[in-house]
């Protein structure tokens, strides 16, 4: 088995003097999908932040792709292929769609290969198709995750960590995103993804992380750990 | 006559206003902070181009340099003052601007002294008459200056890549760093706009009245920022049509006989109107806080 593509290593964050990672250690190795579920505050978004260099650990260490990231100043994070999908979907409102995707490939230099992603996402997504001149803020929540996702494919990454996701959308439109993301790994991507769907985030992920309160407290084959008595109890409401 | 003239007049210095205005407005909404020393960067262009003159001689080459120093000393103040003062208290950032103006001035006043300089190799004297209305050249320069600019500002914003960085900055740091954007960078070059355009903003002003004094950004730069709050502040479209707005309430205020004395109580209630109407000023957004 070679190198995990992401490998992070008692990663300890702080808030001023609140302690918000007590030094959790996970990886994702190519091609997977790994999900971190727990409950609100237990150091989702932050473990995210930390990786793509929105915040930084005071202990441990992020390693991706054989790369130390402590150093790497998040703007520089992106163009190498790491890609993140905010909380909240994050879109820039004032743009238009085709301006928020344009961004999204803000480090990509080569104007045939953005052409070409921007139309594979196009394909993918014929909504933000139709709706390229809008304002990205006059999209509805299912359409501004999309343009989310679309963004952070034109960055052409390796790996994309995504935050919440389904948050807010209507259960057919919840579908929709995890169809999505299942794309993602039939495309050759590897996803490090936060939920609050704790099922539906197992069904799709190979391996799931549990975090409460700053430490992860499980891990496992997301198939054992479905049928896990605690899990079920605390996090499927079964 | 007399009314249009005033109004004439009014674009005019509404236009130099409004590229004043354009400095804070695109540094607010940019850096979230308001550079309080953006006025004394028009005073430092305004003596650059005192020395370039005294060197050189010829005004445009004198405009060019004042150009290319109020550049470097904005991107500089930004760099050495603003910047170890990101993530910071508002409050701190505010009384450092204030401290960076107080500073520029008296620097001023101790290299070139306290009694204005007059450089009357840029002013522009001269008009053209049509029937009963007079205008000066400077005053035409004035207008084609500021639809160049505002023209040229709004298609690198709309439509260069810098430009919507810069708009994805103003919007949502995080975000923005997140596609890539190195955000300290187009912090740096929305200084660099806002200062070469102090500098233009100064020979404006220089053609008209060639009296130079180390206060001499001071009264504009309080009459722009109050153009960029009126139009709302972060908008730039919004600068553009506040300094429009007070330069010609400040003409048509100063040619009516009983207001002008008045004229500046008269600007600044215009701002206390606008604001009672709408608090984030004609074009600005209401900011949809974050929980």
């Amino acid at each position: 088995m070679s190198e995990p593509l992401l490998q992070v290593k008692d990663l300890e964050v702080y808030y001023g003097v609140i302690q918000a990672l007590k030094g959790i250690s996970f990886h994702v190795n190519e091609g997977e999908i790994v999900s971190l579920i727990g409950a609100n505050g237990a150091g989702k978004t932050t473990t995210l932040h930390t990786v793509t260099g929105l915040l930084h650990p005071k202990h441990g260490s992020v390693v991706y792709a054989g790369q130390n990231l402590a150093k790497v100043p998040a703007h520089k994070i992106v163009s190498m292929g790491l890609a993140h999908v905010p909380e909240g979907r994050r879109v820039f409102q004032n743009l238009s769609v085709y301006d928020n995707l344009l961004l999204g490939a803000y480090t990509q230099t080569d104007k045939e290969k953005i052409s070409r992603q921007m139309d594979s996402v196009f394909d993918q997504f014929p909504r933000l198709k139709e709706r390229r001149r809008q304002l990205a803020g006059t999209l509805s929540g299912g359409e501004q995750q999309m343009l989310a996702m679309g963004r952070a494919l034109l960055s052409d990454p390796k790996m994309i960590v995504m935050d919440e996701p389904s948050m807010g959308l209507s259960p057919l439109l919840v579908s929709e995103i995890f169809e999505i993301i299942q794309s993602f790994r039939a495309a050759g991507k590897t996803v490090l993804l936060v939920e609050q769907n704790a099922k539906k985030a197992m069904t799709v992920s190979d391996r799931v992380y549990v975090l409460e309160t700053g430490s992860i407290i499980k891990e496992g084959m997301a198939s054992d750990l479905i049928n896990d008595e605690s899990i079920k109890k605390a996090y499927l409401g079964e | 006559m007399d009314f249009l003239s005033a109004l004439i007049n009014g674009l005019s210095s509404g236009g130099t206003y409004a590229i004043i205005a354009l400095g804070y407005t695109m540094v607010y909404g940019i850096a979230k902070m308001l550079n309080f020393a953006h006025g004394d960067v028009i005073m430092v262009g305004g003596y650059t181009m005192f020395l370039t003159l005294m060197a050189l001689g010829h005004p445009l080459v004198a405009l060019a340099a004042a150009t290319v120093f109020c550049v470097i000393l904005g991107v500089t103040i930004e760099r050495l003052a603003y910047r170890p003062l990101r993530g910071a208290s508002p409050l701190a950032v505010l009384i450092t601007a204030i401290g960076v103006s107080f500073l520029l001035q008296s620097l001023a006043q101790i290299i070139f002294g306290s009694s204005p300089k007059m450089l009357v190799q840029l002013q522009i004297s001269g008009g053209i008459t049509l029937g009963a209305l007079s205008i000066d050249y400077s005053t035409l320069l004035t207008l084609a200056v500021t639809a160049v600019v505002m023209v040229v500002l709004s298609l690198f914003v709309k439509y260069s890549k810098t430009g919507r960085a810069m708009v994805a900055v103003s919007e949502d740091r995080d975000a923005a760093l997140l596609m890539g954007v190195n955000t300290n960078a187009i912090i740096a070059i929305t200084f660099a706009i806002g200062s070469a355009l102090a500098a233009i903003a100064g020979y404006l002003m220089l053609c008209k009245a060639p009296s130079l004094s180390n206060t001499m950004g001071a009264m504009p730069g309080i009459k722009a920022f109050t153009a960029a709050v009126i139009g709302g502040i972060g908008s730039i479209p919004g600068a553009m049509l506040g300094g429009i707005l007070l330069g010609v309430v400040e003409s048509i205020s100063y040619s009516v006989p009983a207001l002008a004395p008045f004229t500046d109580a008269v600007e600044f209630s215009i701002l206390i109107l606008v604001l009672l109407v709408r608090p984030s000023g004609i074009l600005g957004k209401m900011r949809r806080e974050k929980v």
